[in-house]
């Protein structure tokens, strides 16, 4: 469709589509796609519907880091989850999360190990020292899906230089809360619970590593791992752990639960690479919510300029 | 109800399963990921025809119930459409026809091997599924032919198993009911074995 603009280069009030009619119009053209063979049609975009405009979080700052590409829709990112603590299925963290966490009792933080200022916060006087910001990213997950994800939060290198991590700091460790009773998935022995998961000291100090207390412009929801998670986008999205309560500084490489659920599926690293084969899941390619078609994955989710040196010299298919 | 009015209630019946995706996919209630629900779906289904079509001949026996001999062979088709279903999502969506991606895939992953022989097998009896082809085999050969069913059975609750990450609740009573199914049969054949001593 073709408008004229007026000499502001704008378009009038009545040429703008409203935005029900053009989320209508974007699902009837998904829907015809589907339907109608989709061989002619480019990949991109074929649904993310604009998200929430209600906002908690104002004046955000933004970052050089986000993505300018289209967001996958609010309603796919807090009801497509894998959470194992509520559950094995995508849909079930949004049934079973709607109460968590449990904001009757301040949510507690332990920083502690090798590192000069331990300590044990509650979460707001955790972050308070820190500026909130957005940040777009691409999230790739094991299993071959894709979204973009606009989170908000602050830099997790910030929070760990103020527990001054000592020399023998060489990663650190991430668990999630152990609490069967909120997370009823934990009665379930899918996995080792709490959950574990960390990260190379360079790699938790690279700028792109995220502590989300957010997302679409509100706080974190239940599902999607508040009220505190890493977000580590050029890692598989299982590395990015939810509903933190302890970060651990330590000397030798922590062992993550998949990596104890399988060890020759997962290893420490779990760097987004489409070279290096899953026994389950083609990594060559993804499909981006929303989208029909698969789309080619990139090396580091496409963050190799922000993250590719922190591996020179590796066999990244021996440190998977 | 006559046998036609019977057979041919239960071949919509069978369609349902279909039915009710198709229906969820136009209304959006298949969930973020459509095409996942789908393709995961018809795979099951296909696997839920092909118990279903082994279970006839024990609740014959079991229970006497002959009226589900004529459906048997419908039973067994349904089972080869949903496979085909599946097998064309996977060759479709997943792999957009690229002969390349997909002979790379069949040979790097296991579970896209066991699932792919199961569908070639049942190819040779869908083919051959027809009187005219029953006639033509002989009724030794054709039901040699036709034994290859639990082998697909088989593969296709390996293939299920093989995928799925973690929970594996859902493969294993595919696995209980095929063992019991094949149980059930041996048990048969080697009593008959006895009998003719």
């Amino acid at each position: 469709m073709y408008f004229k603009k007026n000499k502001l280069g704008l378009l009038k009030e009545h040429e703008i589509t409203d935005e029900k009619l053009y989320i209508n119009r974007r699902q009837f053209i998904n829907k015809a796609t589907l339907l109608a063979g989709i061989a002619a049609l480019p990949l991109q975009a074929l649904a993310s519907s604009p998200g929430r405009a209600i906002s908690k979080y104002k004046g955000l700052q933004k970052s050089p880091f986000s993505t300018v590409e289209d967001l996958t829709s609010y309603d796919s990112v807090t009801t497509y989850n894998n959470f194992y603590e509520f559950g094995v299925d995508k849909n079930d963290p949004a049934k079973n999360a709607t109460e968590f966490p449990d904001k009757s009792e301040p949510w507690r933080v332990v920083i502690d190990g090798e590192c000069d200022n331990p300590g044990e916060y509650d979460l707001e006087k955790l972050i308070k020292p820190f500026t909130l910001e957005e940040r777009i990213y691409r999230l790739r997950c094991v299993e071959g899906w894709s979204m973009v994800i606009p989170w908000i939060g602050f830099s997790l290198a910030d929070l760990l230089k103020q527990a001054q991590p000592n020399s023998k700091a060489k990663y650190v460790e991430f668990n999630t809360l152990y609490n069967p009773q909120q997370m009823p998935g934990q009665q379930s022995s899918v996995l080792k619970w709490p959950y574990v998961e960390g990260l190379r000291i360079d790699e938790a100090m690279n700028p792109l590593s995220f502590l989300a207390t957010g997302l679409y412009g509100n706080e974190l929801l239940g599902q999607n791992g508040a009220p505190l998670r890493l977000v580590t986008p050029w890692k598989y999205g299982f590395k990015s752990i939810k509903s933190i309560t302890q970060i651990r500084f330590v000397e030798k490489e922590p062992v993550s639960s998949w990596m104890v659920a399988g060890p020759a599926e997962y290893g420490f690293y779990s760097n987004v690479n489409p070279d290096v084969s899953h026994p389950r899941w083609s990594q060559s390619r993804e499909r981006r919510i929303g989208e029909v078609l698969k789309r080619k994955t990139t090396l580091f989710n496409g963050y190799e300029e922000q993250v590719g040196h922190l591996y020179t010299g590796m066999d990244l298919k021996k440190h998977f | 109800m006559s046998s036609r009015l019977f057979k041919g209630s239960l071949f919509i019946v069978f369609l349902m399963p279909l039915v009710v995706l198709l229906f969820g996919l136009f209304n959006e209630q298949l969930g973020a990921n459509p095409i996942e629900v789908l393709t995961r779906d018809t795979g099951q289904w296909a696997l839920r025809f092909l118990l279903i079509s082994l279970s006839i001949s024990p609740l014959r026996l079991l229970f006497g119930w002959h009226f589900l001999a004529p459906i048997r062979r419908m039973v067994g088709l349904y089972c080869f459409f949903y496979a085909s279903v599946h097998m064309l999502l996977y060759i479709w969506l997943d792999q957009f026809f690229n002969l390349g991606d997909i002979i790379d895939d069949i040979i790097e992953r296991p579970f896209i091997t066991v699932g792919v022989i199961s569908f070639l097998a049942l190819i040779p009896l869908a083919v051959t599924s027809n009187d005219k082809m029953k006639k033509r085999l002989g009724s030794e050969r054709w039901k040699k032919l036709h034994s290859l069913v639990y082998f697909i059975g088989m593969a296709g609750a390996l293939h299920f198993f093989m995928l799925v990450k973690k929970d594996i609740t859902e493969p294993l009573i595919y696995i209980a009911i095929l063992v019991i199914l094949l149980g059930i049969r041996l048990f048969r054949y080697g009593r008959r074995k006895l009998i003719s001593f």
